[in-house]
This record gives C-alpha cells, sequence and structure tokens, in this order.
C-alpha cells in the first residue's frame, strides 16, 4: 500500500477550541478511504484539511503537515488553487452555480485554462457528464441553467465539475446526506465506479454507507485517531474498546 | 365514554362564541394594519395634490413646456424657467453617485470577501459615524476643503489636461462647481451605498464560494463570475437608494454648488440645483406675483423627478432578475 496523502500531527484548533489531535494518518492511493465516527468527532475537519478549506474560517489555527504525493500542501511557497485543483471536494449540499449545466462542467476548465478551443470544451465537458452518469439525462439542456436539476442531478453534476479540472483526490463530506435513497445510490455507484482511478476520502456518519463503500477505514472520536485499518478487517476484529462500541451502536 | 349530551352543547355553544370572536379580532387586526400600510402612499398623494394646488397659478399662466425648457430665470420680470435648475439637480446627482460608486462597491467587496473579521468589525461602526454626519457639517467641509481644492488643484490641473473637452474646461474658476458638489455628495452617500452592496454580498450562501474555490478558483475569480452576476440586482437597488438619496439632498450642496442660474456645460461651472432654489428662497419672496407658486412648482418638479426615477428603477431591476 502506498500511501497518497499523509498526515503528520495534525493539531487544528478553532479560536481556543482544539478540533483535532496529533493526527498522524495515511491514505492509500486509489481506493476509497471512509472517516467514521460520531458527530463532532473531527472527520470534516479532517477531509477539509487535505484541500485546504480549514483556513476560509477566520482564527483557525494549524500546525503539523500533510503530505499529497509527498507535498506538504502547509507550506509556505505552496499556491493554494493548484491544491484544490489536485484535491477535489464533494460538499454535503449540493450546489450548482447560477449558470448553465454546460458552463457548471466548464468553470474550472476555464478557469485553469485547460483547453485552447471551444470544440475541446464541448467534448471535455460530454466526457465528465459521462463519468458522473449524468449526461443522457442533460444532454438535450445543458444550456438550461443547473438549479433546474433535481437535488440528486445537481449532486451529480457537482461531481462532473469537480472531476472536469482532473484532481488526483476526491473529499466527499457526507455526500449523500441531503439526498433521497435512490440519487443516494446513484452517488455510491459512481464513486465505486471511480475508485480505480482517483483517491477518494468520504466522510461518513451512517455505518452501513461506511460498510459499502470503505477500503479502508478511519475512526475517529473527540478530534483523536482511535483506530485505522483495512475495512474488512477493522468492521470484523477492530483492535479497540472504542470502535468496538461504536460498530455495535452503543453511541 | 358517553359524554353528557346537555354538557357538551353547552361547550360548543362556548367554543363557537370564542371562534366568532377571534375571527373578529382578526379582521380588525387586518383593517387596522391595512390602513396604516396604506398612509405612507396617502400621504405622497396628500403632498403631490397639495403642491400642485399651491403651483396651479403659475401652472395656468404658463405652458408647460415654458416652465420645463425655459432656461431664464427672472421672477421680477415674471420669467420662470426651470430648465437650469432641473439639469442642475441631474448634473449634481449624475457626478455624486457615479463618483461613489466605483469606490463604494470595492470597499464593499473587501469588506464582504476578503476582509478578516477584526478589520470588519471595525470598518462598520467608522462607516456608520460616517453616515451619522449632519449634512450641513459636510457643507462647511465641502467649503473648507473641497471648494479650494477645486479651485487651486483640480481645475488647473483638468484645464491643463483636458481643457480641450468641454466637460472639463474651466470658465468659472472659483472651486464653487458641479464638481465640489457632487464630490461632497458622493461621501455623503458613501456609507449607505457600502452598507447596502455589504448586506448584499452577505446573502449570497458561503456554500457558493466553497463551491467555486473546491476546483481551484481564486477569491477574484469567484466574485468575477460567480458572486458578481448573482449581486447585481441588489448593486442597482443600491444605486438607486443612493442616486434618491442625492436628488434631495440640499443644504451640503447648497453651500458649495455656487447657486447661480445656468446651465452647467462643464464640471467645473457653478450650478444651482432645484433643492438649494427652494431653500435659499422660499420664506422671502417680497412681493413678487406667483414668486411662491413658482418655488412650491420647483418642489413639484423635485418631487416628480424622484418618483419617476424610482418607478423606472424599478422597472428596470424587475428586467434584470428575470
Amino acid at each position: 500500500m502506498s500511501a497518497h496523502i499523509d498526515v503528520t500531527n495534525l493539531n487544528v484548533f478553532y479560536g481556543k477550541q482544539q478540533a483535532l489531535t496529533n493526527v498522524s494518518i495515511a491514505i492509500p492511493r486509489q481506493q476509497i478511504t471512509v472517516i467514521m465516527g460520531p458527530s463532532g468527532c473531527g472527520k470534516t475537519t479532517l477531509l477539509k484539511s487535505f484541500n485546504r478549506f480549514l483556513e476560509l474560517t477566520d482564527g483557525t489555527t494549524i500546525t503539523g503537515a500533510v503530505h499529497v504525493d509527498g507535498q506538504n500542501i502547509y507550506a509556505g511557497d505552496v499556491d493554494v488553487t493548484a491544491v484544490r485543483k489536485r484535491v477535489g471536494l464533494l460538499a454535503q449540499r449540493p450546489t450548482p452555480l447560477p449558470m448553465s449545466i454546460y458552463d457548471n462542467v466548464c468553470y474550472g476548465m476555464q478557469i485553469h485554462q485547460m483547453r485552447t478551443n471551444n470544440a475541446d470544451y464541448v467534448a471535455a465537458v460530454q466526457h465528465y457528464l459521462e463519468l458522473a452518469g449524468l449526461w443522457d439525462e442533460v444532454k438535450n439542456r445543458l444550456h438550461e441553467p443547473a438549479t433546474s436539476l433535481s437535488i440528486g442531478q445537481q449532486q451529480r453534476l457537482c461531481l462532473a465539475r469537480g472531476l472536469a479540472v482532473e484532481p488526483e483526490v476526491i473529499l466527499g463530506d457526507e455526500p449523500t446526506s441531503a439526498l433521497d435513497p435512490i440519487s443516494s445510490q446513484h452517488i455510491e455507484k459512481r464513486l465505486l465506479e471511480l475508485k480505480n482511478q482517483y483517491t477518494t476520502v468520504i466522510v461518513t456518519h451512517t455505518l452501513r454507507q461506511a460498510k459499502r463503500l470503505a477500503d479502508y477505514v478511519i475512526f475517529m472520536y473527540m478530534g483523536e485517531v482511535v483506530e485505522a485499518g483495512v475495512a474488512r478487517e477493522l468492521f470484523t476484529n477492530p483492535q479497540q474498546e472504542r470502535t468496538r462500541q461504536y460498530l455495535e451502536g452503543v453511541f | 365514554m358517553a359524554q353528557n349530551p346537555i354538557q357538551s352543547t353547552a361547550a360548543t355553544r362556548t367554543q363557537r362564541v370564542v371562534a366568532v370572536s377571534r375571527q373578529r379580532t382578526d379582521t380588525w387586526a387586518r383593517r387596522v394594519f391595512f390602513v396604516i400600510t396604506i398612509l405612507p402612499i396617502g400621504l405622497i398623494a396628500g403632498v403631490l395634490i397639495g403642491l400642485l394646488y399651491r403651483a396651479w397659478p403659475i401652472l395656468q399662466q404658463y405652458p408647460l413646456t415654458d416652465l420645463l425648457f425655459g432656461v431664464d430665470w427672472k421672477p421680477s420680470e415674471g420669467r420662470f424657467g426651470f430648465y437650469s435648475f432641473i439639469v442642475g439637480t441631474v448634473w449634481v446627482t449624475v457626478v455624486g453617485v457615479g463618483l461613489a460608486i466605483p469606490p463604494c462597491i470595492l470597499v464593499a467587496i473587501y469588506l464582504a470577501e476578503y476582509a478578516g473579521a477584526r478589520t470588519r468589525l471595525l470598518a462598520k461602526p467608522i462607516l456608520d459615524v460616517l453616515a451619522a454626519i449632519p449634512p450641513v457639517v459636510y457643507g462647511v467641509w465641502g467649503l473648507l476643503v473641497v471648494v479650494p481644492l477645486v479651485e487651486t488643484v483640480l481645475g488647473p490641473w483638468a484645464q491643463h489636461l483636458l481643457g480641450f473637452w468641454g466637460l472639463f474646461a474651466v470658465q468659472q474658476p472659483t472651486g464653487f462647481s458641479v464638481l465640489a458638489g457632487g464630490i461632497v455628495l458622493a461621501i455623503m452617500i458613501t456609507p449607505l451605498i457600502i452598507a447596502v452592496v455589504f448586506e448584499i454580498f452577505n446573502t449570497v450562501p458561503v456554500d457558493l464560494r466553497n463551491a467555486s474555490l473546491a476546483v481551484g478558483a481564486t477569491r477574484w475569480e469567484t466574485i468575477q463570475r460567480v458572486l458578481l452576476p448573482q449581486v447585481m440586482p441588489g448593486i442597482i437597488a443600491a444605486i438607486v437608494l443612493g442616486a434618491s438619496r442625492a436628488f434631495g439632498e440640499t443644504i451640503a450642496v447648497l453651500m458649495v454648488v455656487g447657486n447661480i442660474a445656468q446651465v452647467p456645460h462643464s464640471l467645473f461651472d457653478a450650478a444651482y440645483p432645484l433643492p438649494a432654489l427652494i431653500a435659499n428662497n422660499y420664506g422671502d419672496m417680497m412681493s413678487i406675483p406667483l414668486y411662491d407658486a413658482a418655488l412650491l412648482c420647483a418642489a413639484l418638479i423635485l418631487l416628480v423627478i424622484i418618483l419617476l426615477f424610482n418607478i423606472l428603477a424599478t422597472v428596470v431591476l424587475k428586467r434584470f432578475v428575470k
């Protein structure tokens, strides 16, 4: 197993409140890693340390290092937009940008000037919409506002928009929690299909989803990593008492 | 368990009485609120009718086109042309709003999108204080600072660089000018416009910004491509609000604008806006016939300009939102 994301001694404070304590963890390449734990345990904080989203909140202090492919993304000379291009994020709630379906997919590509002519953009939009499993539903209405899509479709559009900037890592912050069961299945299916090409890290609070998706599991409690390991082993034979209790639904 | 039929009937009746009384209270509440709501509309209508009534003598005696487009203002000779006052009002307002808008939008964007919590906390009360300064203080400041600045610096500089262009030619080098009035107005409406634009930016959900940042956009790209299109109707509304305020601003403008009844052709010409005309002359009208009616006609024209402007803005805004 080669680590794609390597976290060493990460501490995060919101003001004076400590959200993460001495987190050191390695995320395996091209697998689905699920971060789970009770609410407020710091799993979203850990996730958002991977694309430097934590600093968007006023008064956040971060110490330690996060290496993505060997590069410390918290080093002084790192271009934060390059980090976010490499590490995409699928948010909890679908957030289509206030523009057409087509422009949503194009948005990141245009910002990073990833194509040179219009035909290439058109082809790329189709490719990423297909990858997100949305093409057949929207191919005749590409220039309608993205907000005209259903919530489930919007989330797949956001997936396409994220994939279009060719990231190496996909982060998902409870990406199905705002969706109905059918739409959730769609998203889970996509993530499973894509996992061989991307390193995927998902935060979830539903144990069943964790079991469906995970190759590798990180269990957190009170801002610390309690246990991490290969999914099958961790689910059947947890080493820590807390993990066992969580899996049994004690808290 | 069976209920006592008599008791039950009594209970039903009581309930019905209570229900009727609750409905009546509701009906009355609706009526009272309705009356209070239409009160401002009635007030505007009342002011319009009042002004129309008092301006009637002059409206009867002269054709409307003569009043609106006449350039001569010689009340003692019976010549009442409001054209230069109307143009003066529009000039000063356009210059004031035009000067205020760009920096205001930039400041609002900075405060809403870039500034940290501490800067924001500091800037807000300062802007509030700026809004609380009485217009007459702005007028004095304009007199002591802006007028000399226009006279000794901006005027010669504009004449030197852009003098060939009528808009910037200096014919009346006193400093009392459209530009001085515009600068004072711009500073007066700045806090209002900043506050409104800032609030509009705050109404855009954080998720939308994050969606843009998450694909590696910079703050500025996010502002340009996602936020600005979204808040544009609100910015237009803020401009309208500022302009409405600017149209009617009297004392501060009156102190620096020169008050010469002429049609200004350059930023450095003196002007005489409608509010200044009314404030300067109402009350000491000697015994010139129709003078009273003429000044109230000026007030009527000002009110109609502002109403038309607001109606126009509402229509434009509706189009935009669609």
